[in-house]
């Protein structure tokens, strides 16, 4: 009905956030890097650095000025638990130590980090021991912190919901609460009720966080200066493994029968050669591997392509006022793309995770669809 | 190989921190907004369930109303037929009567215009006797004024008597 007041008022709350963010990125350290300037542009290397974790979080760089956030180390060494913040890492003394490279011993650049506890090199993103001896790197990376950032926003935003709800008992939705009432009701409908049945309703609350938790890290992701979260094979393999612990945890006895006793296989090739129940048997493990791998394929592989298209820019030096255009707009094209495929993957993620859930629940198996 | 080697650190940042948002977000936004929308889902259906009998409600009404009105047509038609054929009777009964009376009355004329008919002629009769005897006694006198014309009747009846 009204809705430039109601467009008004959202920009409005959201522009809180804007300067925020804006606000935060201002005061960063500002360190000059006395790098090689001849070096020439790599567009791999820049690639992979930018869709990697890493133990700060750069913004942007202007000139040779890196604008980047400092965020807290931890590291459990032998020695105990040793937190300091990553800006360390750059007051450290650049070194070449000895590393074996394909069966190879070779220099490598690498920064020594001295702190209260320890003394470690620091190399490809890496914090070793001197000593050589294993540590636990639990820092709060910039994949740490984007995850941070994106469940303080999910609570934000569904306790906003909530409230929607408790205000608006018995009437219509309103704000916040009327934009994803609809996509809540999508999780629920169709895909806790459609892909597991009568039992769904102990799996929805897992179903709706993982589907709302990859949505809004994908878009997170999105963001110029945005980590790699989705497309991080870390968080996907947690999330997987999530889905596998709560497959294997809820399948029930016509589900495990299913796996070692396949309805409708010849006895011979259950017993003697006992190819089904061993293919049975490995699915378990293949489904939540795909559900990895695919999530962190097509997220990091959105990011590799976007940042390919910028990378070209570089690459033409001489030419590239004739490149950026065409490569804004393919990269403009791609961005759309990737808002679609954001909720796509969590889409994905969820309703296969539904399916596998409802395979395990399953209580009879009258029509089997191999 | 970067790419494809989970890091330990993130591994426990996620699990850490996706049970602790598992478990918030399920107990303070997806369970208060489940129960929100399946009691919404509930009134909404009750709602149309109470539509949907108070329209059968209505129709069964309406069913009624026609079949009462239906009766009070047949009623009325029942009743104006039975008026209708009394008013008739009524009619013809007053008819007849009306004949009855007319015919009484003619009759009671007839038989009076007979009665004074009769005592007019009787009267008649008498007057015409009084007057003759007048006429008579009249004649009589003027016969009979002189003793001549007394002896000459005398003679006269002396001559009409015949003695056989």
């Amino acid at each position: 009905m009204n809705f430039s007041t109601y467009k008004s008022q959202f920009i409005y709350r959201l522009l809180p956030i804007f300067i925020g963010i804006f606000l935060i990125s201002l005061p960063l350290s500002a360190k000059t890097e006395d790098g090689e300037k001849s070096e020439k542009f790599n567009p791999g290397e820049t690639i992979m650095h930018h869709i990697a974790d890493a133990h700060e979080w750069e913004f942007f760089i202007i000139g040779e000025t890196h604008y980047t956030l400092p965020l807290p180390v931890i590291l459990y060494t032998p020695n105990g638990l040793d937190v300091f913040m990553s800006s360390k890492i750059h007051h450290g003394k650049e070194i070449e130590i000895e590393k074996e490279e394909k069966g190879k011993m070779s220099k490598v650049h690498a920064t020594e980090v001295k702190t209260s506890l320890n003394t470690y090199h620091y190399e490809h993103g890496k914090f070793h021991l001197e000593s050589g001896a294993g540590i636990y790197d639990i820092s709060i990376t910039k994949n740490v912190a984007s995850l941070f950032l994106s469940v303080f926003l999910l609570m934000f935003v569904f306790f906003r919901v909530a409230k929607g709800y408790r205000r608006n008992a018995g009437k219509a939705p309103k704000g916040i609460q009327s934009f994803f009432e609809p996509v809540i009701i999508f999780v629920r409908d169709d895909i806790a009720k459609g892909a597991i049945g009568p039992k769904y309703e102990r799996f929805l609350p897992y179903l709706l966080t993982i589907f709302f938790f990859i949505w809004f890290n994908n878009m997170l992701g999105l963001f110029p200066a945005g980590a790699n979260l989705t497309g991080n094979i870390a968080i996907t393999l947690t999330l997987a493994l999530f889905t596998f612990f709560i497959t294997i945890f809820s399948g029930n006895r016509a589900y495990w029968g299913h796996i070692f006793n396949t309805p409708g296989v010849p006895w011979w090739l259950k017993t003697i050669l006992p190819i089904m129940p061993l293919v049975e048997f490995l699915g378990i493990f293949i489904k939540p591997v795909s559900l990895m791998i695919r999530l962190f394929a097509n997220i990091t592989a959105g990011h590799i392509i976007m940042l390919s298209l910028f990378s070209l820019i570089f690459m033409f030096k001489s030419v590239a006022y004739l490149v950026a255009p065409v490569s804004v707009v393919f990269a403009m094209a791609m961005t759309f793309l990737e808002l679609f495929v954001a909720l796509l993957q969590a889409y994905v993620f969820t309703l296969l995770s539904a399916l596998y859930f409802g395979q395990a629940v399953e209580e009879h198996h009258h029509e089997e669809a191999h | 190989m970067n790419l494809v080697t989970p890091e330990f650190g993130l591994i426990f940042w996620q699990t850490v921190t996706f049970l602790v948002v598992l478990f918030v977000l399920s107990r303070y936004a997806w369970k208060p907004i489940m129960n929100a929308l399946k009691d919404r889902e509930h009134s909404i259906e009750n709602a149309l369930q109470e539509a949907d009998k108070a329209r059968k409600d209505m129709e069964q009404l309406k069913a009624d109303n026609e079949k009462l009105l239906d009766e009070a047509r047949i009623e009325r038609d029942k009743i104006l037929k039975t008026a209708h054929q009394l008013a008739q009777e009524t009619k013809d009964e007053a008819k007849v009567q009306a004949q009855k009376e007319v015919d009484k009355m003619l009759s009671d004329a007839r038989s009076a215009i007979q009665a004074e008919k009769n005592s007019a002629i009787a009267d008649m009769k008498k007057q015409i006797a009084a007057l003759s005897i007048e006429v008579a006694e009249v004649i009589l006198k003027r016969e009979l004024e002189s003793p001549e014309k007394q002896t000459q009747l005398v003679a006269d009846l002396v001559k009409d008597l015949k003695i056989n």
